[in-house]
């Protein structure tokens, strides 16, 4: 407490009323933090085993909520190493090469993060769905995008395509370009550098972009809501099936999904937090957020 | 010290040309940063490359490392060339000015690198690399930090780690970017005279980009002073300090004079002050300079620009003298036993600059 601190008779209505007003404050968002992320987090958990642990095992192990943890799992397996590859790759021209045109693609790279997820599900049914611009042909040459995996993977990865960008490139334009520089008049080869001096330089980063992208790939709702179709055990991911049995009145297989999600969360925040702790001069993120 | 694993030093033909630079031209962008340069270094020498920030020491330094191409220009080193070699077959070794070591490596990791990320019929056999970062380690005065990261080295060791890495590909030729650039002034003496210790020893030609004068005459067999992209002078440091070809190399390389002047014939004046013109000096207005240092002091009814004392300050044999001289107040050095007795504020007195050097005025 300042009051400590503060020389006795000097300024005594600030130095006593701060205090006390900083504890207020605490004391209210506290209160806020509880009921507005405790409480939720615990009414999924409470009502996911509401019906004991039999019925929520029971509801985790039908068939339709393994698909949707399969189809979660694979949609996330696909778009989150692309989205790292093109993340790592991104960040990489923007940090360490000048050309032309360099600010839009920062800004096309943000897109998504400040477009209606419905936008970007909404995008790829307008290409691809049966009366969109390809729909004809695609349908002429029985190709299946909308209501089907490849639909669900386009729109996650449009969806989270800046997580793994972002943390990379204030980190990039810091490092700068020297070392790889260094690199080459060693006599590496472009690939070696990439691999010896650029990718250990942003491991820690990658990883922690990666951390966010998957979260996010795995939570999505909005924009796979749209190209999904909710075909139960074919299109539905976690998300969707939370909403398809919601909608059922299944409450306890409702919310033991949804406690999948909600663990999920905590999982990725206790990583998320390992890592800034450990590794938090290689991470861009204390840097912005 | 054992240096076994550099290149001897051969001693035939000393004086052949290894690097010839022709008529480099670079932009970026609107901005032109080599503007036709065109010098050579002889093989083994040491080369400096002088002049003030922008003047695109360190744009020549990069294109010679292959991490930039030019615009226009040829760069040939022992007669093949340079320009359509990658940067990583040209066998350059460069330290940069913050020595970009890589940070996740340790020292040794730092070294061997060079030569661990050889094609496998090139490289060197494990023993070999690990007694060759020895050699290097103590070359460079660190045998005991091997195991640290850069991060736990100073300056100047990081500087030294730098410059083993460079060294451990056995290169054709050495660049450095302001290698003394980010250390103290004591630091930085040490390892200059250290550094060409290094380079006459691993007998290779050496390029190294400087903004400090003092470190160019010091240390180099010839400097290249430039200046927005424009190659000025090219000499040895007495050629270019003696003889500089324009004010601004004057200026640059020391503590300057300077006075408006007339030539006429073989008559220069300055002020009430007349002297005979050096042969083949421009006529009419013109400027003269001279080394604050290069003056003699004489009595009023002698010879010389008339002055007045402004102030004295001595330390040690060297005495500094502020002399109001046509309403300019220049500062001039005098060692001790060349002052005259009795040079005080307030006396009155002349000023012949013993060696003045006269350049038309600029247009």
């Amino acid at each position: 407490m300042t009051a400590a601190t503060t020389p006795a008779g000097a300024k005594p209505i600030s130095a006593s009323r701060l205090p006390g007003l900083a504890f207020l404050l605490i004391v209210a968002s506290a209160v806020v933090m509880a009921v507005l992320v405790l409480m939720p987090l615990f009414t999924v958990f409470h009502d996911a085993f509401s019906k004991g642990l039999g019925k929520y095992l029971d509801s985790i192990r039908e068939p339709d909520a393994l698909a949707a943890m399969r189809l979660t799992l694979l949609v996330s397996g696909i778009s989150v190493p692309l989205n790292a590859a093109f993340g790592v790759a991104a960040a990489w021209c923007i940090a360490k090469f000048e050309f032309r045109g360099k600010s839009v693609l920062l800004t096309l790279i943000d897109l998504p993060f400040s477009m209606s997820p419905v936008v970007s599900g909404l995008v790829w049914v307008l290409l691809f769905g049966a009366q969109g611009w390809f729909g004809t042909w695609l349908i002429d040459h029985d190709v299946k995008i909308i209501f089907a995996t490849t639909g669900l993977v386009l729109a996650t990865i449009l969806v989270t395509f800046p997580f793994v960008a972002r943390e990379l490139i204030p980190l990039m334009q810091d490092q700068g370009a020297d070392e790889e520089a260094a690199a080459l008049t060693l006599g590496a080869s472009g690939l070696t550098t990439f691999w010896k001096i650029t990718l250990p330089n942003i491991r820690w980063a990658l990883l922690y972009g990666v951390l966010l992208c998957n979260a996010r790939a795995m939570g999505e709702f909005g924009a796979v809501s749209v190209v999904s179709g909710h075909i139960r055990g074919l299109t539905t991911t976690l998300p969707l099936h939370v909403e398809v049995l919601y909608n059922d009145y299944d409450f306890v297989g409702a919310f033991a999904a949804a406690s999948l999600l909600a663990s999920l969360g905590l999982v990725t925040l206790v990583l998320k937090t390992a890592l800034e702790w450990r590794h938090a001069g290689e991470l861009a993120a204390n840097r912005r957020h | 010290m054992p240096v076994n694993s550099l290149p001897t030093a051969d001693t035939d033909a000393p004086s052949r040309l290894s690097l010839e630079i022709s008529g480099i031209s670079k932009s970026f962008g609107r901005f032109p940063a080599l503007k036709n340069v065109s010098l050579q270094a002889k093989d083994k020498e040491f080369l400096a490359l002088l002049g003030p920030s922008g003047s695109g020491k360190t744009t020549l330094l990069r294109v010679l490392a292959g991490l930039e191409q030019p615009d226009a220009g040829e760069v040939r080193f022992d007669g093949e060339d340079f320009l359509a070699m990658p940067v990583r077959r040209r066998k350059v070794g460069m330290v940069f000015q913050h020595y970009a070591l890589f940070r996740h490596m340790t020292v040794v990791q730092n070294i061997a690198f060079g030569l661990k990320v050889r094609k496998r019929s090139e490289r060197p056999a494990k023993s070999e690399i690990d007694d060759r970062v020895q050699n290097l380690l103590s070359l460079v005065q660190l045998e005991d930090l091997g195991k640290r990261f850069p991060s736990q080295l100073s300056g100047g060791q990081r500087q030294r780690v730098a410059l083993a890495r460079a060294l451990a590909i056995e290169p054709r030729m050495l660049l450095l970017d302001e290698p003394f650039g980010a250390l103290d002034a004591q630091v930085r003496r040490e390892l200059r005279r250290w550094l060409r210790e290094v380079h006459d020893r691993a007998g290779v030609t050496t390029v190294f980009v400087t903004h400090d004068q003092e470190e160019a005459l010091d240390l180099a067999d010839r400097v290249a002073i430039l200046k927005d992209g424009e190659l000025k002078q090219l000499g040895t440091p007495n050629e270019v300090y003696e003889n500089p070809a324009d004010p601004f190399v004057y200026d640059f390389l020391g503590a300057a004079c300077r006075m408006p002047g007339v030539v006429a014939g073989n008559r220069l004046t300055v002020a009430d002050w007349e002297t005979v013109a050096e042969k083949g000096a421009p006529q009419g207005p013109v400027e003269v300079f001279f080394r604050p240092d290069e003056v003699a002091f004489a009595p009023t009814d002698g010879a010389g620009l008339a002055g007045e004392v402004k102030a004295v300050a001595q330390r040690g044999p060297d005495v500094r003298v502020e002399c109001l001289v046509e309403g300019q107040l220049l500062e001039l050095a005098a060692h001790g036993p060349s002052l005259p007795a009795g040079v005080a504020p307030g006396l009155a007195l002349r000023i012949k600059p013993l060696r003045p050097r006269i350049y038309p005025v600029a247009g």
